[in-house]
């Protein structure tokens, strides 16, 4: 019989992306068992609702998370106009549909240089926050913020972006294709790389579904969801398909994810090109009454939004249930009988956002 | 803008059956939440299959112990215990049961004493 030790793990840790903590019992140098724990960020977001009114609150929504931030406040108002049965002008579904692409983008390569800095390949780490840069420098161009864009609202969007402007950003996504596949390459194609991705942290398809794993997660283990096929905002009018992979382990989550990349440098284009010229708001007035669900697809999943309003300016409910929050049990299971020196990796390619988690 | 959506109400002994029901025919769990409606709590279930939304709803008074599922879908065990912390529900059968451990907040149970 070995002996068991339980090392605690987080929420403080150099290779620790997030503030989650897990308790691994090791028997020698392999995990048997993790117990989560979270709430370190905890900031009673869903509690705040009773204090600011819902025009108001989509700044906090925004602000739930740093990375996914643009697409709360789009599932956020997208919730509000349900109720209130707003009608969202063509215009501004079209820019929603733009900014949250880019936030796809800017979120899929912050995780690709997480990624590279938890195998302990800096300079990889420092090439796709280079690239990077890009994204954020038409974000704040557009919007006025680089990652906090304050640019939605219920009923529309703030700012316009003018046809000059587009037209130049369509430049800028030619060089930015070309220098993701460069970085791509990198990722699915070097030994060494491979060689710590391939294998490790398997999802089998059952287990992908039955423990409710989103996003990328669900979609290497070859579940082919992607809820932006809802049909919200300017999607039913372009063209793409789920990406999906077979295998289920780290290497196949890295691939989607780069593979959306490309798709979402795609859908960008598709939208500028079918762009309509129009208003980009409408006026509310009123208060809400009703309740609605209403899912989006984020960078790491799918969301869920549950608003319930009873007429006056305060809702009574907002429930917000993000993509990590569910692949929490998928990561559970993965760390059972890894290696020590994979549990970082494994905790990044669920593409943790604890402060998502605990809102 | 939402596909297929649909909100059942169920009764509290009905519970487990249904969630074994939608659980044989192949839907997996979205989410669990609870709200606070004064005397009562309101329970939603969520589940999916194929971008088809079913929404099971209860509602209860706030002291009622409910079955948990995750003998049918573990990943529940993360739902209650959040609920059990927030708002007080007990959940009866918890695959891991935090104690209400899960969230470190200095006010125990922030939406179920308002």
């Amino acid at each position: 019989m070995s002996r068991r030790t339980i090392i605690p793990f987080g929420p403080q840790h150099p290779v620790l992306p997030e503030p989650i903590h897990l308790d691994l019992v090791m028997e020698d140098e392999k995990v048997v068992e993790a117990i989560p724990s979270i709430g370190f960020v905890h900031r009673g977001l869903e509690k705040l609702v009773e204090k600011k009114d819902f025009i108001e609150y989509i700044y906090v929504a925004e602000r739930i998370c740093g990375i996914c931030s643009f697409m709360h406040g789009m599932g956020y108002s997208q919730a509000i106009e349900q109720i209130m049965n707003i009608e969202v002008p063509e215009r501004a579904l079209f820019l929603r549909t733009i900014w949250a692409e880019f936030s796809r983008i800017h979120s899929h390569l912050l995780w690709l240089g997480l990624l590279a800095d938890a195998f302990g390949f800096e300079s990889l780490f420092m090439q796709s926050w280079r690239v990077r840069e890009k994204v954020l420098d038409i974000m704040e161009e557009t919007t006025g913020g680089r990652v906090i864009f304050g640019s939605c609202k219920i009923g529309g969007v703030r700012k316009d972006i003018d046809t000059v402007t587009l037209k130049r950003i369509e430049k800028i996504l030619v060089d930015l294709e070309k220098e993701i596949r460069e970085i791509g390459n990198v990722f699915l194609n070097e030994y060494t790389v491979k060689s710590r991705l391939v294998g490790v942290g398997v999802l089998s398809r059952e287990d992908a579904y039955n423990l409710g794993a989103v996003g990328p997660m669900m979609r290497a283990s070859g579940i082919a969801q992607d809820m932006r096929k809802l049909g919200y905002g300017a999607y039913p009018q372009l063209d793409f398909e789920p990406i999906t992979r077979t295998n289920g382990d780290s290497y196949d989550r890295c691939a989607v994810r780069i593979e959306e990349l490309f798709q979402s440098i795609d859908l960008i284009r598709q939208a500028i090109g079918k762009i309509p010229e129009g208003p980009v708001d409408t006026k509310v007035t009123g208060n809400p009454d009703g309740e609605a669900f209403v899912r989006l697809e984020q960078p790491r999943g799918e969301v869920v939004y549950y608003v319930k309003a009873s007429g006056t300016k305060f809702l009574d409910r907002l429930r917000v249930r993000t993509p990590t929050f569910a692949n929490i049990p998928a990561l559970l299971k993965m760390l059972k009988g890894c290696d020590y020196a994979d549990v970082p990796i494994l905790i990044l390619t669920i593409d943790p956002c604890i402060s998502c988690t605990e809102r | 803008m939402a596909n297929k959506q649909e909100i059942r109400n169920i009764t509290l002994e009905e519970l487990v059956n249904s969630v074994k029901e939608l659980a044989s025919k192949g839907y997996r769990l979205v989410q669990m939440s609870c709200t606070n409606l004064g005397e009562n709590m309101q329970l939603n279930y969520s589940f999916d299959k194929d971008y088809e939304f079913i929404n099971l709803r209860l509602e209860i008074p706030s002291d009622t112990q409910v079955q948990s599922i995750s003998d049918i879908y573990w990943s529940a065990v993360m739902y209650e215990n959040e609920i059990h912390d927030l708002f007080g529900m007990k959940f009866e059968g918890m695959a891991m049961d935090f104690k209400g451990n899960l969230y470190r907040t200095s006010v125990k149970m922030p939406f179920g004493s308002c």
